[in-house]
């Protein structure tokens, strides 16, 4: 259980998925214009990363690995991703609009967000998570994304407005923002011992 | 073959439409495999080797592919090939593979490859979209391997390996954090630059106008 705890403080905080392990930078970067978009994608990664968790440890011990196929496992974690982010905006639409008109603008940009399969694949295949354990990880590091990518929103509001050079505006004062948040949070890794 | 259009697509990739710093896509290995230049350099050929075949192969059944289930069947075409690299890697490049094994298995995602097959790949002839695979695989290896350089050189104070005497490793460059500022600031730089040219170019354009056009301007 201590084990799961850290493991999960580490992937919100110290180990956190965009500021230390660079994965999802795209969207970080891309989606976080405005505070309530950059919350609808945070969400939505929590959601998918939490789903896709369970089936791809269910694809890769149940299937891939008795089969001998593991090698293929880029392959099947990312059509099972493709194909679960296809039929979750589905069943959102039919069963819960208002939650689709929330997430459903950021679910199609999903499937390309390199968090999710590199989490799927630290997880299931190089730390050969458990399948609890697995699952706690993926959502504390959906957790991770949202609590940066919010932070990011944030930050940008006021860089947006400040007086910066020209060269720097847009996408360069948000790399050197984050940089500056990266460090703050590489500060918590004292913690774990 | 339009010569025109064989010259704007095979050098539109380095500058006009850099994929890293105008377009801004593929950033996350960007800035995980640019801590030296080796390893940015392997990153970047080995994007290039997914982005001139996926292209290639994605023009190649441009019209078999049904339009509705079109990204699957770029992500399988696209994986196929990340894991031809992955076999190549595991086998002749045990030691770089083990380093990079997690973001070689993210190429399947990378921003760039998709992008690519999508906009360009799909609407062009396969000569072409191969054509505009080795030129945006140029300019996202050039990119790696500027940034791998600066970050290779304050981090240890070397360039490709070989330590330069007279400069020490800075410390603490080689944090996550230098990442995401050394990227920032070659952007910036490159912006800046870019900047700098188109302002020299239309002072020679003005310069260059006949005395009565230049008078109309002023007007």
């Amino acid at each position: 259980m201590a084990t799961v705890i850290s493991l999960m403080f580490a992937a919100v905080i110290s180990q956190n998925i965009v500021l230390a392990q660079y994965q999802g930078i795209c969207p970080f970067l891309g989606v976080s214009k405005k505070m309530s978009s950059a919350a609808g994608m945070g969400f939505a990664v929590i959601f998918v990363m939490a789903v896709s968790s369970v089936f791809t440890w269910l694809v890769y011990n149940l299937i891939l690995l008795p089969l001998g196929i593991d090698y293929l496992y880029t392959m099947a974690f990312i059509l099972v991703i493709a194909s679960l982010v296809q039929l979750l905006e589905m069943i959102l639409k039919r069963f819960s609009p208002t939650l689709y008109s929330a997430l459903g603008v950021y679910l199609p940009l999903i499937t390309t967000n390199c968090a999710i399969l590199g989490t799927a694949n630290s997880t299931v295949v190089f730390n050969n998570y458990p399948f609890l354990q697995a699952f706690a990880v993926s959502v504390a590091t959906g957790v991770g994304f949202l609590l940066a990518i919010c932070l990011l929103a944030g930050v940008r509001l006021k860089t947006d407005k400040a007086d910066i050079p020209q060269c720097f505006k847009g996408f360069p004062i948000t790399l050197v923002s984050a940089a500056i948040m990266a460090m703050a949070f590489a500060g918590f890794s004292g913690i774990l011992a | 073959m339009d010569k025109r259009k064989f010259k704007e697509t095979l050098l539109g990739g380095l500058i006009k439409n850099n994929p890293t710093f105008v377009l801004v896509l593929g950033t996350c290995p960007t800035i995980a495999m640019t801590t030296s230049l080796f390893q940015a350099f392997a990153m970047g050929v080995a994007t290039t080797f997914v982005l001139i075949f996926s292209n290639l192969f994605v023009s190649l059944l441009r019209g078999i592919i049904p339009d509705k289930v079109r990204i699957p069947c770029y992500i399988v075409i696209i994986s196929t090939f990340v894991i031809i690299v992955q076999m190549v890697m595991r086998r002749y490049l045990p030691e770089l593979y083990t380093t990079m094994q997690a973001f070689i298995a993210l190429i399947v995602v990378n921003c760039i490859i998709l992008a690519r097959a999508e906009s360009f790949a799909s609407c062009n002839k396969p000569l072409y979209s191969m054509l505009d695979g080795v030129s945006m695989g140029l300019g996202f290896t050039c990119a790696l391997c500027l940034i791998g350089i600066v970050r290779e050189f304050l981090a240890g104070g070397s360039f490709a390996g070989f330590a330069i005497p007279g400069f020490p490793a800075m410390q603490g460059a080689g944090a996550s954090a230098f990442g995401f500022i050394t990227f920032g600031c070659m952007m910036a730089l490159f912006n800046f630059v870019i900047q700098k040219v188109n302002e020299r170019k239309a002072r020679m354009k003005a310069a260059s106008l006949p005395l009565t056009a230049q008078l109309e301007e002023v007007k």
